[in-house]
């Protein structure tokens, strides 16, 4: 790849764009340069980087799902409920994780049957069911704000990998989830690149019809495709419920916005087709870098979201110049064949 | 060959009906391996009908499907792909998002029920599959960065590549070229040489004849003729096929002396796609334009609609200087366009036949306080139906439910409803078959006696004959050469464009 290649490039677009922005921040507020900064955007990217390497599969496949922050807490907080109603091992941390995982994967098996069986538009489906399964949770699992979340889950929140104390700083502390979610991200991008599922998902981006004449089941991919997205979120859902050390089931809710624009910004075509883990990665640090820095710049609290919701916009914009763009140049290149 | 044992691929007497309405009335066909043979015939004779018997899509009521040795009363698709047959369709089912190596690659993975893949075996295999066609084509570039010509290309690979037996290919050079149409012909008797029966569907004859050494022609789902290639004259394929007697003698009506111009082009620039063209039209004239592709012709087009940005020049209509690179003023000064691309570009699809009919001239049935007329619509739409002989039994369907010849008249009856003193016309017959293409032609014909002005861009040289006073040949964005009436001859125009 030459350089014009890659300076072209979205990814490096976001480099760029993350740079320039940690430089503003730290001329304002020299303490944004410590490794307890760096660490604490680790810590607020793991549970975004989960749900939006499944929302990244999605858009690929050129659907869209909002039910999984709904899925998310749905799971994390039903397993909390469960761990406690069936006095399960609360020292276990494994066991609210694979029961957390488990719910996801039915709840995206739900989104799975309304998509990939009765053919309803995705962002519709989704939006049903995210309705419905909120409904659900808040009615029959529960409405209340459980604090006393079990102990492995507790534990967990503070288990750090490493602490590196600066002199007259505070003390940086990196999370154990780092080792788990860098080995999830290398997975996920490996599924997308190196197997007939992941290959699949970018063909039915490209064309439905071209996928189905390859013989590609389209409704097995549809279908895989959201219970992979339940599974993510739900594993998503129980590790944000134990960092935060509680369960509180009107979490999450509108989440949707700061994950969807991140896999935007990250390349990932709302058209389908195009996308790719390492964008997906950068768009998630961008975002949390904005969520929880922005107001070292002296932006106020309320004015995240408005600057989340725009940057999706140029997200999006850019995307659709860079295309027409990319038409004219293919315009341009035919006649230079002729010439 | 004498390596290769002959083999017949085809049908024998196979009968399909659709709700009551028979679509194959008993249609046997035989083609032997190392043969290229043409399925001609009109819309609606069969023909992708048959094709999808053959690949699996629909079963026949009654028949057999004889492939080599074996033969069989239906086939699933993934047992037609099996066994060795393949089409490429019109839209060549390639996922423009993928490298051209993935888009030739994932059907063999697919065929060995893997789940993995590799880039490198999957650019190797594609390799293989373009050298076995002796083609050259940048296997890492994503296919939606790629010519037309070249995408037939990939998916001729891709169908040798799973060991073809029997190619079926749609039109296959509806969007070509001539000089792309050439090296289409190579490969084919690239394939050809080894072994496989190539199916050719098409409507133009003169490709057919060069290509084809046996050909079949059904006409309402029954084969009308059958036999080798050089016993069939081009009026005799084009008789069977339509059941008509259709010349292709000049319908260019007379035309009347006039001093005055519809529209005059002056020096008109957009670098690098062309440079100091400038031309005029006067009324009643049918000025046809031609050349290569990447040659300029349709950016030309649609610069004079104000489509494709216009670095310099001047354009007037009716003695007018318009602005450039506005489509509502070229809209307002008379000018019409309608686009190659009927269906991408020029049709609401689904909506219905006459809400289609009346969209450009909308404002015309305006009625107080911006509502429309829903009378004065209906009525102008069953107008513009009778006129223009679509076949339809209800305006009200939506306007995917007409064939490819009715539906390039409803694109051309939306822009004659608003009466524009200039018509450019971009491929008019594009994909269109004989039948419909003669009336597409003879309603340019009656409109120009009435006085409209046509600038007909097209590739199609026999039908720029037809209809043309006059010929402009684009090369490199420039007029290298215009022919007059008495100078338009098939050979002296080919000649003056590669």
């Amino acid at each position: 790849m030459n350089w014009k290649k890659l300076l072209l490039r979205n990814e490096t677009a976001l480099i760029i764009a993350i740079i320039l922005l940690s430089i503003t921040i730290g001329v304002k507020s020299p303490e944004f340069f410590t490794l307890s900064t760096l660490f604490d955007i680790f810590r607020s990217s793991f549970v975004q980087l989960l749900f939006a390497l499944g929302v990244l599969v999605v858009i690929i496949s050129g659907g869209i799902d909002v039910s999984f922050p709904i899925v998310g807490i749905f799971a994390g907080y039903t397993a909390v409920v469960i761990m406690q109603k069936f006095d399960l091992n609360q020292n276990s941390l494994m066991i609210p994780i694979v029961l957390a995982i488990v719910i996801g994967i039915v709840l995206g098996g739900l989104n799975s049957i309304a998509i990939a069986s009765f053919g309803i538009p995705t962002l519709i489906a989704t939006l049903g069911t995210a309705g419905i399964f909120r409904g659900i949770m808040l009615t029959f699992i529960g409405s209340s704000f459980i604090s006393d979340i079990p102990v492995g889950l507790d534990n967990f929140a503070t288990a750090d990998l490493l602490q590196i104390q600066p002199e007259n700083g505070t003390l940086a502390r990196l999370h154990v989830l780092i080792i788990p979610i860098a080995i999830i991200t290398i997975l996920v991008s490996l599924l997308l690149s190196r197997t007939m599922f992941g290959r699949s998902v970018y063909a039915l981006g490209g064309g439905v019809e071209a996928t189905r004449r390859l013989g590609i089941s389209v409704k097995r991919t549809q279908a895989k495709i959201y219970m992979l997205v339940g599974a993510l979120s739900g594993l998503a859902g129980i590790l944000y419920v134990s960092l935060q050390r509680k369960a509180n089931p009107y979490d999450l809710a509108g989440s949707e916005l700061d994950i969807i624009a991140a896999v935007v910004l990250g390349g990932a075509s709302i058209m389908g087709g195009y996308g790719t883990v390492f964008g997906t990665v950068l768009g998630v640090i961008l975002i949390s870098l904005i969520k929880n820095n922005l107001i070292l710049l002296g932006v106020s609290g309320s004015w995240q979201r408005a600057a989340v919701g725009a940057l999706l916009l140029i997200g999006i914009t850019v995307q659709a110049i860079s295309e027409t763009r990319k038409a004219k140049n293919r315009r341009v290149s035919t006649n230079d064949e002729a010439a | 060959m004498s390596t290769l044992v002959t083999a017949e691929y085809g049908v024998e007497n196979i009968v399909k009906s659709f709700g009551g309405a028979k679509a194959l009335a008993g249609v046997s066909l035989s083609v032997k391996s190392g043969q290229v043979h043409c399925i001609a015939g009109e819309n609606g004779s069969g023909k992708s009908t048959l094709i999808k018997i053959m690949s699996g899509v629909h079963a026949p009521d009654t028949g057999l499907i004889r492939l080599g040795e074996k033969s069989f009363n239906a086939l699933s698709p993934r047992e037609a792909v099996r066994e060795g047959v393949q089409v490429i369709f019109q839209d060549f089912s390639l996922l423009p998002n993928l490298t051209v190596a993935e888009n030739i690659a994932l059907p063999t993975y697919i065929s060995n029920n893997s789940r993995f893949l590799s880039k490198r075996e999957s650019k190797e295999i594609a390799r293989t599959a373009l050298d076995l066609i002796g083609v050259d084509i940048d296997i890492n570039s994503p296919v939606a960065d790629i010519s037309i010509a070249s995408k037939q290309l990939i998916a001729i690979a891709r169908a040798t590549n799973l060991g073809v037996k029997m190619l079926f290919m749609d039109e296959p050079t509806t969007a070509l070229t001539r000089k792309e149409i050439k090296r289409l012909f190579e490969v084919v008797e690239q394939i050809k040489a080894r072994g496989v029966a190539t199916v050719f569907v098409s409507h133009k004859i003169d490709e057919i004849q060069e290509i084809c050494n046996t050909i079949t022609i059904l006409r309402n789902g029954e084969v009308v003729a059958d036999g080798l290639m050089k016993d069939y004259k081009r009026d005799a394929i084009s008789e069977a096929m339509t059941g008509l007697n259709i010349s292709e003698t000049r319908i260019a009506p007379p035309l009347k002396k006039s001093t005055t111009k519809v529209i005059e082009v002056k020096n008109l620039t957009t670098k690098p796609t062309f440079s100091n063209v400038s031309f005029s039209i006067a009324p009643g004239e049918i000025l046809g334009i031609t050349g290569l592709l990447g040659s300029g012709r349709t950016e030309l087009a649609e610069a004079i609609f104000g489509q494709y940005p216009v670095d310099s020049g001047e354009i007037n209509v009716e003695g007018k200087s318009i602005p450039l690179n506005s489509s509502s003023a070229a809209i307002k000064a008379g000018i019409g366009y309608v686009p190659p691309d009927r269906l991408t570009q020029g049709l609401f699809l689904e909506q219905s036949i006459l809400r289609n009919l009346v969209a450009v001239g909308i404002d015309q049935y305006q009625g107080r306080g911006g509502r429309l007329a829903k009378s004065r619509l209906n009525e102008a739409g069953e107008k513009w139906i009778k006129d223009l002989r679509i076949k339809t039994k209800n305006p009200q369907n939506p306007v995917t439910s007409l064939s490819g010849g009715n539906q390039q008249r409803v694109v051309l009856a939306k822009w004659l409803a608003m009466n524009p003193h200039l018509m450019i016309l971009n491929g008019p017959t594009v994909g269109v078959d004989i039948g419909s293409k003669r009336e597409i032609l003879e309603i340019i014909r009656d409109r120009a006696q009435e006085g409209m002005a046509f600038l007909v861009v097209s590739d199609d040289i026999p039908e720029l004959i037809q209809i043309c006073h006059r010929v402009m040949v684009i090369k490199n964005g420039q007029v290298s050469k215009e022919f007059n009436e008495s100078e338009l001859d098939e050979n002296v125009l080919y000649k003056e464009l590669s």
